[in-house]
C-alpha cells in the first residue's frame, strides 16, 4: 500500500535514504564532547587571573593544545547542528529560516576556525 | 508550490505541546536547549579568550581584568554550571537513546539525579579550585 499523499508524490520529496548524518555526528560530537569538555572546564578555570606568561606557556603545550582543539572540533560541530535543530523547530518562515541557518553555519566556521588558529599561534609561538 | 501553499491540508496534525501536562522532563528538555543556546555565548567568550591569549600581552590584561571582575567571575560560574548540566544531560539523552533508564520510575530519578548533580558538581568544582588556591 502507498502511504504517501497525493500532495507528498507530486512534490516528489521523501527519503533521498539519506538524513541521519546529523543525528549520528550529534550524538559522536557530544560522547567526544563529555571529557573534552569537563577537561575544558577545569582548564579555563584554572587559568583564570594567572596572567599572560602563565597562560601562553600552558596553552603552548603540545597536550594541552591538542586537546583544546579537539574540544573547539566536536563542539563546534555540536554547536552547529544543535543551533540547527532549534532554528528548524521554532523559525516557520522559509526565508528568515534559511537565512538562520546561512549565519549559524557561518558562525561556527568563524568561531571554530579563530579558536583553532589562536591555538596554533599560541603553541608555534609566533 | 503555490497552488498546495493555498489549499491548507486537512490531514490531521500531532498535537503540540501545550496540550500534554507540563512534566519535569518537558521542563528539563527546553532547560538543554537553553543551557545549549547558552553556551554559543560561552563559545564567542572562549574565542575572545584564545584570540587575546594570540594576540599578545595588551590585549590579553584587557581580557583578564574582565574575566577576573565581579561580574566576569559570576558569569563564568554561571557558564560552569550551565557546562554540566549540558554535559550530564547530554549523558541521560544518551543513556536513553540505549534505551537504559527510560521507565517510569527509573526516568523520574534519572531527571532529578540531573539536576541534583549538575549544582553540586558545580559546587564541587568551585571547591576545588577555591581550595586549590585559585586567583
Amino acid at each position: 500500500m502507498n502511504m504517501r499523499t497525493p500532495l507528498g508524490r507530486v512534490r516528489g520529496l521523501g527519503s533521498a535514504r539519506t538524513g541521519t548524518e546529523e543525528f549520528w555526528l550529534q550524538r559522536m560530537t557530544a560522547i567526544a564532547g563529555i571529557p573534552l569538555t569537563i577537561a575544558g572546564l577545569f582548564l579555563v578555570i584554572s587559568l583564570t587571573g594567572r596572567g599572560f606568561s602563565a597562560v601562553k606557556t600552558i596553552l603552548g603545550s603540545p597536550l594541552v593544545a591538542v586537546l583544546l582543539i579537539l574540544f573547539i572540533i566536536a563542539n563546534v560541530i555540536h554547536m552547529k547542528i544543535g543551533v540547527q535543530v532549534v532554528i528548524e523547530d521554532y523559525v516557520h518562515d522559509k526565508n528568515q529560516k534559511v537565512t538562520l541557518m546561512i549565519i549559524n553555519t557561518f558562525f561556527a566556521w568563524a568561531i571554530g576556525l579563530a579558536c583553532i588558529f589562536a591555538i596554533l599561534k599560541i603553541s608555534f609561538g609566533v | 508550490m503555490a497552488e498546495a501553499a493555498q489549499a491548507p491540508s486537512k490531514r490531521p496534525l500531532s498535537p503540540h505541546l501545550q496540550v500534554y501536562r507540563l512534566t519535569l522532563s518537558m521542563m528539563m528538555s527546553g532547560l538543554h536547549r537553553i543551557t545549549g543556546l547558552a553556551l554559543v555565548a560561552g563559545m564567542v567568550v572562549l574565542t575572545w579568550w584564545l584570540l587575546a591569549a594570540a594576540a599578545g600581552r595588551n590585549a590579553y590584561t584587557t581580557f583578564e581584568a574582565f574575566e577576573t571582575s565581579w561580574i566576569g567571575r559570576l558569569i563564568l560560574f554561571g557558564f560552569s554550571w550551565a557546562v554540566l548540566h549540558h554535559v550530564l544531560g547530554g549523558i541521560r539523552y544518551l543513556l536513553w537513546d540505549l534505551g537504559i533508564w527510560i521507565d517510569n520510575e527509573e526516568r523520574e530519578w534519572l531527571i532529578r539525579a540531573n539536576i541534583v548533580g549538575s549544582i553540586a558538581c558545580t559546587i564541587l568544582l568551585w571547591v576545588i579550585l577555591l581550595l586549590s588556591g585559585m586567583r
